[in-house]
């Protein structure tokens, strides 16, 4: 039983990443929504140097939240409308198992690209390098939370009138804690101080999203499909 | 006994005990409210470093108090919904969301007020106000998830997995908001120290609390009725009510 548990866990991460594979003008669409909402930032404020690096781990990571906000519509979206769901949540796996690999796949497509590119932007404003790092280990253990908590959002708002504002609604709200340490962790190694209990922070904040919200996720897709 | 109590758990039953209980309500409510009002107003000594200003706090407390309470009583009616599939609970959850979007409002826009003349700004980033604000996106978050599903039975069960996981969050954000910034005066009334404030301030501050949570109950009550009518009017029972038939 374990083993057909995570052979199907394997199953739904490839056929997700394969899709996403098939539609790479999705994917590059919110990779370039973050850059450039990251990068008009600079021309709106000014390239005053210290004023960059001030307001630079905000910006990314209000790009962040945004871009996740972006990419959460079409985690479930596909299939709820073709039925793929409704076979998932039929399979004889437990369905929080199934959503928890959709919404891996989710991240490895639309999170993990954009802390990829964090240094880079880190750079256009001006941060030393030590502060580059604790930002992309902050967005390496932040945005996966973004992704568990949003995908409880997507399931609720599924064929919902105006879904996509109302997800902001929704889940924006939900995003501050992760906010406040992740934007919290760069800013704290830009002024000097200690970093670590940010990133353990952002670490519990990964392990308790990873641990509660597959089973609430599951159970607002299943309200879905009624 | 259980037997007896669990025949309100339809809201055939409970729409009459309903309409009994929201005079009661209503009334402790007034009587509290002015009870309160006179003591914080008149009888409360005025305060050594903040003059009369600080009066605003028999409003602010008591709804900023009621904010919180009433979206943990909202998520406790959306669980026992989720969990016994009783269609009442759903819509007392419903009927307790506006009411506390009210009483965090409320508490928001006094707490501006009371800011201005003590602290000089109307708003401040700390964590308290911080907080409140984002308890306030709960609850219309809330709100617009439910008006946003037009199937009565999946927009109860889609909200209540929202205020569910909005509960599990509060403590969450609030220690987050609270390490974030602080720049507010430390609690002045809790369960672990002694309250540093004058006892005739406590009093009217504790009245005030009572007035805003009698208040809160009758308004639920005369919502929860009305939600009611509208869910279950094709419903026999409905079209017998004396109110129903006269129109």
């Amino acid at each position: 039983m374990s083993g057909s548990l995570a052979s199907m866990f394997v199953a739904v991460l490839r056929r997700d990443l394969l899709l996403a594979l098939r539609r790479r003008s999705d994917v590059l669409t919110t990779f370039f929504f973050f850059i450039i909402v990251v990068s008009l930032f600079p021309l709106g404020v000014g390239p005053e140097p210290n004023t960059l690096r001030a307001i630079a781990p905000g910006v990314v990571w209000v790009a962040a939240l945004l871009t996740s906000m972006l990419a959460l519509s079409r985690l479930f979206a596909g299939d709820f409308a073709d039925g793929t769901l409704e076979q998932l949540a039929l399979a004889p796996q437990p369905l929080g198992i199934l959503v928890l690999a959709k919404t891996l796949a989710h991240w490895l497509v639309t999170g993990l690209p954009l802390v990829l590119i964090a240094p880079v932007l880190g750079l256009q404003f001006d941060l030393p390098g030590g502060a580059l790092w604790v930002m992309t280990t902050a967005l390496l253990l932040g945005t996966p939370v973004l992704s568990l908590v949003g995908a409880v959002g997507a399931a609720l708002t599924l064929g919902v009138r105006g879904a996509s504002a109302l997800l902001a609604i929704l889940v924006l709200p939900l995003y501050v804690p992760v906010l406040i340490f992740g934007a919290g962790a760069a800013s704290a190694s830009v002024s000097g101080m200690s970093v670590a209990g940010y990133l353990s922070l952002l670490g519990a904040f990964l392990l308790i999203a990873a641990a509660l919200s597959p089973w609430a996720t599951a159970a607002a897709v299943r309200i879905a499909l009624e | 006994m259980n037997q007896r109590i669990f025949r309100f758990a339809s809201p055939q039953t409970f729409y009459p005990l309903a309409g009994q209980m929201i005079p009661l309500f209503m009334t402790l409510a007034a009587v509290l409210c002015a009870v309160g009002l006179y003591i914080g107003l008149f009888v409360a000594p005025t305060d050594f470093q903040q003059g009369e200003v600080y009066r605003i706090i028999f409003i602010h407390v008591p709804a900023a108090w009621m904010s919180m309470f009433i979206y943990v009583v909202m998520a406790f009616w959306c669980a026992v919904g989720l969990a016994m599939n009783t269609r009442l609970s759903f819509m007392m959850a419903l009927a307790l969301a506006p009411t506390g979007a009210l009483m965090t409002a409320v508490a928001l826009w006094t707490g501006s007020l009371w800011g201005k003349p003590t602290w000089g700004t109307w708003w401040a980033w700390d964590a308290r106000m911080t907080s409140e604000l984002i308890l306030l996106f709960l609850y219309i978050g809330f709100l617009s998830l439910h008006a946003a599903i037009d199937d009565p039975r999946r927009a109860d069960r889609a909200a209540a997995v929202l205020a569910l996981v909005g509960v599990v969050n509060i403590p969450i954000i609030y220690f987050s908001v609270k390490w974030w910034n602080t720049l507010h005066q430390g609690a002045s009334v809790s369960i672990t120290r002694a309250p540093s404030m004058a006892r005739t301030m406590l009093w009217g501050m504790l009245i005030m609390a009572l007035a805003a949570w009698m208040y809160s109950i009758a308004a639920a009550l005369m919502r929860v009725r009305s939600i009611i009518l509208e869910r279950e009017n094709a419903a026999e029972w409905v079209a017998q009510l004396p109110e129903v038939k006269g129109q």
